[in-house]
C-alpha cells in the first residue's frame, strides 16, 4: 500500500514536471482495495483493471521501474511505451489490461475466467485453476456490458471475482446522481450470485471477504460480486480540478486513510514498532527514486518501434510492389519503409 | 502437385520468382475448369461448415461462440452439426449480448483460446465494435507484443434481401481502415474454405465478412481445395478472368456480378479482367497495380457506400503507384449513398446491378486519349 501511495505522489510530481503526460489516473485512498485483493493471488492469476492501473500493476508484481518507465513513455517500460498510463499489459504477471472506456475490462476478464474453465473441461487440464479478479468503478455498474457478465460469469460458473471500486464519483457525477439503486451489491443476487459490501477503506476488512471470494472461485462455485466503499484522495486524473466534491467528504474520507490505519492497527496491538514502519518507508522512497532515475536514464523507443506489433505475423502488412511481403524489406524494421 | 505445375504451363506471365510462387498456389484460371472434369460442387455454407469443422478437429483449442450457433444449427445453419460433434462445451449459444460475448471471446484469446465468434450480422456487431477495434486489434499493440489475439469474428455482411436500413450496411471499408485486424470477405467456396482455414490459424485478429445471398451457391471444387490442409494466403487477390482492355476488382457477391459482366462486355469487343481482392486488409496493392499496368483502365465494384469506401481506398492506390498507366479516370461503382430503404425496386436502384457495372466499363473505355 505504501508503494502505490508513493508511487502515484511521485507520478503527481513528474506529471508537473512535465515527464509524464496524457491521461494519468491516480490511486491515492483506494489502496486497501488493490492490496487486499491481489495479495490474495497465485502469479497465475489474472487482474482486470480500467485506466486507474498503475498500483494494480505494482499489487500484481509488475517492477516499479517497469511501471515509471512506461508512464515516461520509455523503451524500457512494461509495454516499451506503446501502452501508457492507461494501458499497462504485462503477460508474465497475468495483468491484463489497462483499458481506457469503462467496462471494457469486465468481458475480458470474463474471457480469462472462461479459459480456466475451458482448460479444465475441454482441454482436461485438472490444474488449471486461474482465477480472474476484475476491477472497475461504481460508474461502470450502470454500463451495459456489466450486467452481460453478470449474467453470464454466473450462468456459466466462472471463476471471476467482480470488484467494484465504489469512490462514489465518475469524472464530477456523484454515484447517487447517477445510479436508481445505489446499493451495487444487490445486483450481485439479481444474477445469482452473491453480493457482498465491504469497507474498501480498511485493508484486512477487505482481505478477509477477498479470501472467501477467491476461495469459492476456485473451487469452481463460480462468480462473487463485492462493492468496495471507498474514496481517491486526489481527482479523477492530474487533469480534473477537483470542484464539486465537498470538503467535509473529503475530510472524512482522509481520516479514514488506510495506510493510516493499518499503522495505528499495527503499533497498537504490538506487531511492528516505530522503527520498522520507518524502515518501510525508507525503502519504499528508495525504490520509487530509483524507478524515476530508471526510468529518466532509459531511452525513448527507437523509430523502428512505430511499425513493430501491429500484428503478431507481421505479414497483415501485405505484399510490396515488387511482390515481397512488406515486413521482409530491410528498412521495415530501420521504421523507413513505405507503409 | 502436378496440378501445380499445370497451373505454371498455362499462365506464364508473373514478372517476380516470388510472386510466381506465391500466385501459383491457389490461382485458378477459369479455363482450368474444363480440365477437371470430375470436380466437386460445394456451396459456400458447406464450405464454411467444413472448413470450421476441420479446425475444430485439427485444434482443440479453437471453440466457437455465437447466438443460436448450438441447437439451432446456426442462424443460417453454418454451424450445422457442430454442437453434435464437439458438444457444448465447444460450441456455445450465447445470451443476446454481443459486447458482453465479444468481450469474453477477446479475454480467452489472450491467453491462447482461439474463439470464432459469430456474429448473426455484422450489423448486430456495432454493439460489440468497441471490443473488436480497441480489446482485439490494438492489443498486440498496446502491450509491445506480449498478448496477441488471434480470434476470427465472422458473419453476414452487407445487404442480403428486403431487409431494410439497419440490416443491410457493408462494414468492408470501417473494419478495412483498422491497423492490427485483417478484414479478409471470400467470394467461392473454395475462398470461403482456404480464408477461413487460414483466418482460425492467424495469430492475429480476423474480421470475415461473409454474404448471406452466397451461402446458398455452390462452385467447382478441386480435390485440393478439398484437403484439410488447403489455405490461401492472406493478403493476396486472385485474378478470376484475365483480361486485356479494363481492370475490374470486386469483392464477395459482386465478383459474381462483375464476371457476368464481363461475359456480356466480351460480345461487345470488350475484354474484362476481374480481380476477385479476397482480402480487404491487407489490401493487394501489387495484383491491382500489375493489373491496371497492363489494361490501363480500372473500374471499382463495391455493394457499400461510397464516401470513404473501398474503392476510393483503391483508386488512390492506383494513381499513387501506377498514375502514368491510366488512360482514363478510375469508375467507381458502389451502393447508393442512403441508408437501404426497403420497397424492393427502390432496393435495386440502391446496390450496384450488372448492367451499371457493363455502363462503367464502356464509360472508361470510351474516355481516353487514344480513342480504344
Amino acid at each position: 500500500m505504501v508503494l502505490g501511495r508513493s508511487f502515484e505522489d511521485m507520478c503527481a510530481q513528474m506529471y508537473y514536471r512535465g515527464k509524464m503526460f496524457g491521461f494519468v489516473h491516480l490511486y491515492n485512498g483506494q489502496e486497501a482495495v488493490s492490496t487486499g485483493f491481489v495479495k490474495c493471488l497465485k502469479p497465475e492469476d489474472y487482474v482486470c483493471s480500467t485506466y486507474r492501473d498503475h498500483v494494480h500493476a505494482l499489487s500484481k508484481g509488475v517492477p516499479a521501474r517497469a511501471v515509471m518507465s512506461e508512464l515516461f513513455g520509455k523503451a524500457t517500460g512494461i509495454c516499451r511505451g506503446q501502452g501508457g498510463s492507461m494501458h499497462m499489459f504485462s503477460k508474465e504477471h497475468g495483468l491484463l489490461g489497462g483499458f481506457a472506456f469503462i467496462g471494457e475490462g469486465i468481458p475480458v476478464a470474463t474471457g480469462a475466467a472462461f479459459k480456466t474453465k475451458y482448460e479444465r473441461e475441454v482441454l482436461k487440464n485438472d490444474k488449471a485453476d486461474a482465477v480472474t479478479v476484475a476491477f472497475f468503478g461504481d460508474g461502470t455498474c450502470n454500463n451495459g456490458q456489466f450486467f452481460e457478465c453478470l449474467n453470464m460469469a454466473a450462468l456459466w460458473k466462472l471463476p471471476i471475482i467482480f470488484v467494484v471500486e465504489n469512490n462514489l464519483w465518475a469524472i464530477g457525477m456523484s454515484h447517487y446522481r447517477a445510479t436508481s439503486v445505489p446499493e451495487i451489491w444487490k445486483k450481485g443476487p439479481a444474477f445469482g450470485m452473491p453480493g457482498i459490501h465491504v469497507d474498501g477503506m480498511d485493508v484486512l476488512k477487505v482481505r478477509e471477504v477477498a479470501l472467501e471470494a477467491v476461495a469459492r472461485a476456485r473451487r469452481g462455485d463460480g462468480p462473487t460480486l463485492v462493492e468496495c466503499e471507498t474514496y481517491r484522495f486526489r481527482g479523477h486524473s492530474l487533469a480534473d480540478p477537483d470542484e464539486l466534491r465537498k470538503p467535509a467528504e473529503k475530510a472524512h474520507y482522509a481520516a479514514r486513510d488506510p495506510i493510516i490505519a493499518l499503522k495505528k492497527y499495527l503499533l497498537e496491538s504490538g506487531l511492528v514498532d516505530e522503527t520498522d514502519l520507518r524502515s518501510i518507508d525508507k525503502k519504499i522512497d528508495e525504490i520509487v527514486e530509483d524507478a524515476v532515475e530508471f526510468a529518466d536514464a532509459s531511452p525513448l523507443p527507437p523509430r523502428s518501434q512505430l511499425l513493430e506489433n501491429v500484428f503478431a505475423d507481421p505479414k497483415g502488412f501485405g505484399i510490396g510492389p515488387d511482390g515481397k511481403y512488406r515486413c521482409e524489406d530491410p528498412a521495415f524494421t530501420a521504421g523507413t519503409a513505405q507503409v | 502437385m502436378a496440378l501445380n505445375k499445370m497451373f505454371g504451363a498455362i499462365r506464364g506471365r508473373a514478372p517476380s520468382q516470388k510472386l510466381a510462387r506465391i500466385s501459383s498456389q491457389m490461382q485458378s484460371p477459369s479455363s482450368l475448369r474444363s480440365f477437371c472434369a470430375a470436380a466437386k460442387e460445394m456451396t459456400v455454407r458447406d464450405a464454411l461448415n467444413s472448413a470450421i469443422d476441420e479446425e475444430m478437429s485439427a485444434d482443440s483449442k479453437v471453440y466457437l461462440m455465437g447466438e443460436e450457433v448450438g441447437e439451432y444449427q446456426g442462424a443460417y445453419k453454418i454451424s450445422k452439426g457442430l454442437l453434435q460433434k464437439f458438444g457444448p462445451d465447444r460450441v456455445l449459444d450465447t445470451p443476446i449480448t454481443e459486447a458482453g460475448f465479444t468481450g469474453i471471446g477477446v479475454g480467452s484469446a489472450f491467453y491462447g483460446l482461439k474463439p470464432i465468434v459469430e456474429f448473426m450480422t455484422f450489423n448486430f456487431a456495432m454493439q460489440a465494435i468497441d471490443h473488436i477495434i480497441n480489446s482485439a486489434a490494438k492489443t498486440n499493440y498496446m502491450s509491445a507484443g506480449q498478448i496477441s489475439v488471434p480470434i476470427v469474428f465472422r458473419g453476414p455482411n452487407g445487404a442480403a434481401a428486403g431487409v431494410a436500413a439497419q440490416h443491410s450496411q457493408c462494414f468492408a471499408a470501417w473494419y478495412g481502415s483498422c491497423p492490427g485486424l485483417k478484414v479478409l470477405s471470400p467470394y467461392s467456396a473454395e475462398d470461403a474454405r482456404g480464408l477461413l482455414k487460414a483466418a482460425i490459424r492467424d495469430p492475429d485478429p480476423v474480421v470475415f465478412l461473409e454474404n448471406e445471398i452466397l451461402y446458398g451457391e455452390a462452385f467447382p471444387v478441386s480435390a485440393e481445395v478439398l484437403d484439410p490442409s488447403f489455405v490461401l494466403p492472406i493478403g493476396k487477390a486472385k485474378i478470376e478472368r484475365e483480361g486485356t482492355d479494363v481492370t475490374v476488382t470486386a469483392f464477395s457477391k459482386m465478383v459474381g456480378y462483375a464476371l457476368k459482366a464481363a461475359e456480356i462486355l466480351e460480345k461487345e469487343g470488350i475484354n474484362v479482367e476481374v480481380i476477385n481482392l479476397r482480402s480487404i486488409r491487407p489490401l493487394d496493392r501489387a495484383t491491382i497495380n500489375q493489373s491496371v499496368r497492363k489494361t490501363n483502365r480500372l473500374v471499382t465494384v463495391e455493394e457499400g457506400w461510397p464516401q470513404h469506401g473501398i474503392g476510393a481506398e483503391i483508386c488512390t492506390s492506383v494513381v499513387e503507384e501506377s498514375f502514368d498507366y491510366l488512360d482514363a479516370p478510375v469508375e467507381r461503382i458502389t451502393g447508393a449513398d442512403v441508408p437501404m430503404p426497403y420497397a424492393a425496386n427502390l432496393e435495386r436502384m440502391a446496390v450496384p446491378q450488372i448492367e451499371d457495372i457493363v455502363r462503367a466499363v464502356k464509360r472508361a473505355c470510351s474516355r481516353s486519349a487514344r480513342g480504344k
